[in-house]
């Protein structure tokens, strides 16, 4: 081990034990399948299940579960299981079928998941992936999922930021949407046959553990303002990701880290909280009160340069710089991958080049300079047709215009980095389960197979892998091992957990300060950019640690929240929202500093080439790291090793 | 860039589902034109905060366009002026300085009004819920290019598959109808082969669902398409009243 910082790096309690399959990869899911045990349906009827969350993974788990005969509650915070954040994925879903018959296969798309994590994944997890995606599809098509066509009646497919195979299915620009429309409905048709309740404006606060076993959850009802307790055989997380711990994101307003934190503070140890992914090709920020950041689907990569005025501060419209007095800097480091590098790499690259005064546009208002890059279309509008480039793009197209008010035809569209998706998550195992039994973590919210880099279009599928295929098979053998009692509202342990929660919230209301819960969650969000964003340093994670710590103790002594009569309470969601995310804050800074070495998306400047590539230390952090919640102390960081037997470990070289 | 103006918000304010509503006033300065309509009125909410008052309730998420989540009039209009938006995409550069925003929620039957500009929609979900799918259980899917589908079909599928559930439609339409709602879910599943077992049965369901959840049938005034943040064609209100009659009972 290299130096261990503050409180963490030790092997005492219990080892992580990721019951991994032995064996032969290649057959290991169908084998541990056949060993799974099982329900029959008429006793499936009697065991209900709980999953938090309607986005892919919820509900995709929640229909596979009832039309297996669970009774199945969702709950989720939207008012419609149809607006979780899954809708606004725009890009497509991976999946290795070789209709493109170039070559593509399970093994192929395995070892590119494996690579594209740089090494920081199960290898077991990664080839299962691959096994399923291509079922997925068939299973989404026989929906009705309106995937884009060839001429001959056949699914097209596209290549997608770092891949050299066209494995990438899609609906337009929306195919989050169009594969959410899919899993809702066939939630809906569960609703009706009565399998599954559905209890939509509800805010999970608390994990519900019963000697140790996840049995329910505490939530708030938005509307009335009732604390409820749901309690159940098993508990399924499928919140989503935490990217909004830096306030300004790709992901929707209201995405969270809350159920993540209950159970994390419950038990649920959380790993490789650092690993967050940001997203090369976004619409740069513009003023004070901006409350988002939207994405354009990096597909516009395969179609667009991307480009710098070569002269730092030149200002002349981009019509105006010749050809010889531009930058095309991803074409020139990278000759082989140009424009189609992994999304750390290019968000990297183009954040060097706007420190060094090349960025373009309006300033941002954290960090001083322009922060965009140009993404020009025009070579291949010249060369495809305006036509051509409409059917592809067309509504990110518009949505761009509206947006900036400028026309992306008549000049470069402008880009900038955004945190958007995060590979760190609470810890499972091969069988998806957490370090609290019968507590089950899906999607977006698990720390998944994407190491420390996800692949473009990989998060769609494994949401998918996971609520289709996955969780249906292992909760059913976990419930078919554990006879539980019924555990009913008036359990001591619901009666605690509500009483917990309501304690939490009179103190909130109870502070009576001056200070907005958006403009705590902006300061939080500003200063999670600069220390623990595309780049990190031990001095800066060092402070950013000491301001969440001010920040956290200015929430608790100085928040406003209004004094209003009604149950409706916007700024209480929020600021129960925002006290996770600022205990997640100083989880995330705490493991990017014990993470030594730069991987994937986690990038620290003291480790890196001279030619600014990253360098990875197989031999001191080849593992994931998993940290434990204690109450008044720090948190503990444990490792699971991680070995690689068909994918041998390289650097990572897209030049 | 960064042009700034003046606005009067005359905002409905409700506190609740039963309580009494009506206008309120608020005049917002400097506010920078780069932004939407909804940050316009999260600035409102800090002001209002800071004051000690109520925030104004309204419903959002993505504020990109796609959730369906947001959704009020604006001057009378169901995501306000520009067609083809909804009003999470409706930005200050369009809107004059000195200009009047007159926000209301949605106003019909089947869409009680929460707080404010917020809205019950749940009845969209439950119209679904009757039949707005293809009855397919996980794991029995065939290999998916034995269904072969050609282009402008599929394409077609989607334009209608790409409604967002806002309730815009029903909101300017007088009748408070969901048939552009309901017709595009049958179009998005009638026009695929997936969809062809139960189209008959999934024409009926649905509408005779929307009328059980107090929504009103169509009288042709193409309201609901002008609004349609997602363009979707009435046309197919027409295709759907050709598809199958509601039965009785
Ligand atoms: C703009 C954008 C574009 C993307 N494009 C792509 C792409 O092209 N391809 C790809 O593979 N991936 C893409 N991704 C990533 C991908 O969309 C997400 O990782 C994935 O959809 C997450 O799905 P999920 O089911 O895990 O969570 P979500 O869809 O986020 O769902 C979370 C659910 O949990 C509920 N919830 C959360 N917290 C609580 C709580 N405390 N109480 C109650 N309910 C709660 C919510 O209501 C919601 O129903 C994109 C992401 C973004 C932001
Ligand atoms: S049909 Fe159009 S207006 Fe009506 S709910 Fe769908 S997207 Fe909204
Ligand atoms: S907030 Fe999602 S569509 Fe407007």
């Amino acid at each position: 081990m290299t130096a261990a910082p503050s409180g963490n790096a030790s092997l005492d309690d219990l080892p992580l034990d990721p019951h991994l399959p032995a064996g032969r990869l290649a057959t290991a899911w169908e084998r541990t399948l056949l060993d799974l045990p099982r329900i029959s349906p008429a006793n499936k009827r009697g065991l209900r299940v709980l999953v938090v969350g309607s986005g892919l993974a919820g509900a995709s788990a929640a229909a596979t579960l009832a039309e297996q005969g669970y009774a199945v509650d969702v709950v989720t915070y939207h008012d419609s299981p149809r607006r979780a954040h899954s809708v606004a994925a725009q890009g497509g879903i991976n999946a290795a079928k070789n209709y493109a018959g170039d070559g593509d296969s399970i093994e192929r798309l395995f070892r590119d998941t494996v690579k594209g994590g740089d090494f920081r994944a199960r290898e077991a997890g990664c080839h299962r992936l691959a096994e399923i995606s291509g079922r997925l599809i068939d299973h989404c098509v026989a929906q009705g999922v309106p995937f884009a066509r060839e001429y001959g009646g056949t699914l097209a497919n596209r290549s997608f930021g770092g891949a050299l195979v066209s494995r990438t299915f899609y609906a337009r620009g929306q195919t989050g949407q169009q594969l959410l429309y899919g899993a809702v409905q066939a939630l809906l048709r569960q609703v009706e046959a009565g399998r599954v309740r559905l209890f939509c404006r509800r805010d999970m606060l608390d994990l519900i553990t019963v000697d140790g076993v996840a049995r329910g959850v505490v939530c708030r009802h938005q509307l009335s303002g009732a604390l409820e307790c749901h309690t159940a055989h098993a508990v399924l997380l499928a919140s989503g990701g935490y990217s909004n711990v830096y306030f300004l994101s790709t992901n929707a307003v209201k995405s969270n880290a809350t159920a993540l934190w209950c159970a994390h503070r419950r038990g649920a140890w959380f790993a490789n909280p650092c690993f967050t992914q940001v997203h090369p090709t976004c619409i740069p920020s513009g003023g004070a009160y901006q409350s988002k950041l939207t994405l354009m689907s990096e597909s516009l990569r395969n179609d667009g340069r991307v480009w710098l005025p070569l002269r730092p501060g030149d200002d002349r419209p981009p019509a105006e710089i010749p050809e010889a007095e531009r930058d095309y800097f991803l074409e020139r480091q990278y000759p082989t991958y140009g424009n189609l590098v992994p999304r750390d790499v290019a968000s990297r690259r183009a954040r060097e080049r706007c420190l060094a005064g090349q960025g373009v546009g309006p300033g941002d208002g954290g960090s001083g300079g322009a922060q965009g890059v140009y993404l020009d279309l025009a070579e291949a509008i010249a060369r495809d047709g305006r036509a051509a480039i409409e059917a592809r793009y067309g509504n990110l197209l518009q949505m761009y215009a509206r947006i900036t008010g400028e026309d992306p035809f008549a000049r470069p569209l402008r880009i900038a980095p955004a945190p958007h998706y995060t590979m760190g998550g609470l810890w499972v195992d091969y069988h998806l389960m957490s370090t609290i039994p019968g507590l089950f973590v899906l999607g977006e919210a698990n720390f998944s197979e994407h190491g420390a880099n996800r692949l473009g279009a990989s998060a769609l599928m494994q949401g998918l892998a996971d609520g289709y295929v996955i969780a249906p098979a292992t909760v059913t053998a976990w419930l078919a091992g554990q006879p539980q009692p019924e555990v009913g509202p008036e359990h001591p342990a619901c009666r605690a957990a509500l009483a917990d929660v309501r304690a939490r919230i009179d103190h909130l209301t109870a502070i009576g300060g001056s200070s907005s819960v958006d403009g705590l969650h902006r300061e939080l969000g500003l200063l999670m950019l600069d220390v623990c964003g595309i780049s990190r340093q031990a001095a800066g994670l060092r402070r950013g640690l000491e301001e969440v710590a001010q920040l956290t103790r200015r929430f608790h002594d100085d928040l406003c929240l209004p004094a209003v009569d009604t149950p409706i309470q916007g700024e209480l969601e929020k600021a129960l929202r925002l006290e996770d995310f600022l205990g997640l804050a100083d989880l995330m800074l705490r493991d990017a500093l014990a993470r030594e070495e730069s991987c994937g998306a986690h990038f620290r400047e003291e480790h890196q080439s001279e030619t600014g590539e990253a360098l990875r230390d197989d031999v001191h952090f080849a593992h994931i790291a998993a940290w434990k919640h204690r109450q008044g102390s720090v948190p503990q960081r444990h490792i699971e090793p991680l070995s690689f037997s068909t994918v041998v470990p390289q650097a990572r070289d897209y030049r | 860039m960064s042009r700034t103006l003046c606005l009067t918000l005359r905002i409905w304010r409700q506190a609740g589902p039963d309580a009494p509503g009506g206008f309120e006033s608020h005049r917002l300065e400097g506010v920078s034109a780069d932004l939407s309509l909804l940050e316009a009125l999260d600035q409102l909410n800090e002001q209002l905060i800071a004051a000690g008052q109520r925030p104004v309730g309204f419903d959002h998420d993505c504020r990109e366009g796609i959730c369906g989540s947001c959704g009020f009039l604006v001057n009378g209009q169901a995501h306000g002026p520009r067609a083809a938006t909804t009003v999470c995409q409706l930005y200050l550069r369009h809107v004059a300085d000195g200009a009047t925003l007159v926000l209301e929620p949605w106003r019909a039957r089947a869409f009680p009004v929460l707080q404010d500009l917020s809205v019950d929609r749940s009845g969209f979900d439950r119209i679904l819920a009757a039949g707005g799918y293809c009855s397919v259980n996980t794991g029995s899917a065939p290999e998916a290019n034995t269904i072969l589908i050609g282009r402008e079909q599929a394409a077609s599928a989607f334009d209608t598959a790409t409604c967002i559930g806002c309730g815009a439609c029903v909101a300017s339409c007088r009748n408070a109808s969901a048939s552009l709602f309901v017709a595009a879910k049958l179009a998005h599943l009638g026009q695929l082969p997936q969809g062809q077992p139960e189209r008959g049965q999934r024409a009926r369901a649905l509408q005779q669902r929307m009328a059980e959840e107090g929504f009103g049938s169509c009288s042709n005034t193409l309201e609901c398409e002008a609004v349609c943040p997602q363009q979707i064609s009435a046309d197919w209100i027409s295709w759907m009243h050709r598809e199958a009659r509601p039965q009785a009972g």
